[in-house]
């Protein structure tokens, strides 16, 4: 199994390539992809260091793809790991974006190029909610109840209320330090 | 020019967390009012690109305003000075989660934080559900279903679960199933 570090470089690159010139609409879509790439698929991760890097490209400042890839890259591959999997994720809209804005009249007011984005976009919420299901049937099975309140809670708050998702991420934080600091009192 | 750019995106990408809608307003504010780079109408065709187009919008926002003011160089600078903050930063996160994510107070909190990143994600995809079903939000209700919409998500879904089907293919045969349907009068 051991791939020699060029490979493995090339391999992360063009996978980072392929999946951001694919991936429409916010930072949360590519993370559900990345996970279906090197989590099940090429097994560098494990599901919990997907979710952690989630975590973490979500709370830092600036686009979500590029805070994941930085961390998969650091990850993957040490600090050129790391430069492939930026390059990987920002060559494509480069591309694509400096192409389109020569014509972009043309590009947005064509009927065909929107029927194909309104399907397309079936498709992600159709790959979004499929990671969701997995990734929600594992908190169930951790069989621990903070964790399925945790959950709960930060559903309700971003979809019903809107709450402000840098909120959520530092109330679950919390949750984590004051269970931390009772098993400590606890002996534990 | 290539330095106030330069400047301009990096305040950009070391002040938008949380992604692409919380970068929204703040290209705006740097394009549009400080520097006057766009005129509003410019800045709705690159806020319409964006969205219609892969990639982070800081990401996409930075090309189009480099282009459109300094050519590829322009291009260049700008994501770089949007993407910079990110590798600083993110690059340290990275190297103390590494270090210390053994620690059990760490443990702890990350344990905390994936269940709710994972609810964060279900709820990203349902409201794009909800869209795509329904057209808005604030429109949900039989007499707007959006019927091939459905059909769309619930075929690509059911693919995805069953067969463990290649995301990236469904969602371009899901646009292609788009295109048909639209020609057909049905979508």
């Amino acid at each position: 199994m051991e791939q020699s570090k060029g490979k493995r470089l090339l391999k992360l690159f063009l996978s980072m390539l392929y999946i951001s010139a694919f991936t429409f609409g916010g930072g949360f879509v590519i993370v559900t992809f990345m996970k279906r790439k090197f989590v099940d698929e090429l097994h560098w991760l494990d599901e919990r260091e997907m979710l952690d890097m989630t975590a973490l490209a979500q709370s830092s400042p600036g686009a979500i793809a590029v805070n994941a890839a930085i961390l998969v890259g650091w990850k993957v591959g040490g600090f050129a790991g790391m430069v492939c999997a930026v390059l990987g994720t920002i060559i494509p809209p480069m591309v694509i974006l400096s192409v389109i804005s020569l014509f972009y009249q043309l590009f947005a007011t064509n009927r065909y190029v929107a029927l194909v984005l309104r399907g397309m976009s079936c498709g992600v919420a159709a790959v979004i909610l499929d990671v969701s299901v997995s990734l929600g049937k594992n908190v169930l099975k951790t069989k621990q109840w903070v964790h399925w309140a945790v959950m709960a809670a930060a559903f309700v708050a971003t979809f019903f209320f809107r709450v402000n998702v840098v909120y959520i991420i530092l109330c679950a934080a919390a949750v984590g330090v004051v269970l931390a600091l009772q098993g400590r009192k606890g002996g534990a | 020019m290539l330095l106030q750019l330069f400047l301009s995106f990096l305040q950009i990408g070391l002040f938008s967390i949380g992604g692409g809608y919380a970068a929204i307003p703040l290209i705006q504010s740097q394009t549009v009012d400080v520097h006057g780079w766009l005129t509003a109408s410019q800045f709705m065709d690159l806020a319409t690109i964006a969205e219609m187009t892969p990639g982070p919008i800081a990401v996409n926002g930075a090309t189009f305003v480099g282009l459109k003011i300094a050519g590829l160089p322009g291009a260049v600078t700008a994501t770089f000075g949007c993407i910079l903050p990110s590798l600083i930063i993110v690059s340290l996160l990275a190297y103390i989660y590494r270090r210390y994510s053994a620690l059990p107070m760490l443990q702890s909190v990350l344990a905390s934080l994936r269940p709710a990143v994972v609810a964060l994600i279900a709820a990203a995809g349902l409201n794009m559900l909800l869209q795509v079903a329904f057209g808005e939000r604030q429109l949900i209700a039989l007499e707007n279903a959006q019927w091939a919409g459905i059909a769309l998500f619930a075929a690509a879904f059911l693919a995805l679960r069953k067969w463990k089907a290649n995301p990236i293919l469904t969602m371009v045969l899901c646009g292609a199933g788009g295109l048909a349907l639209g020609l057909l009068g049905l979508f």
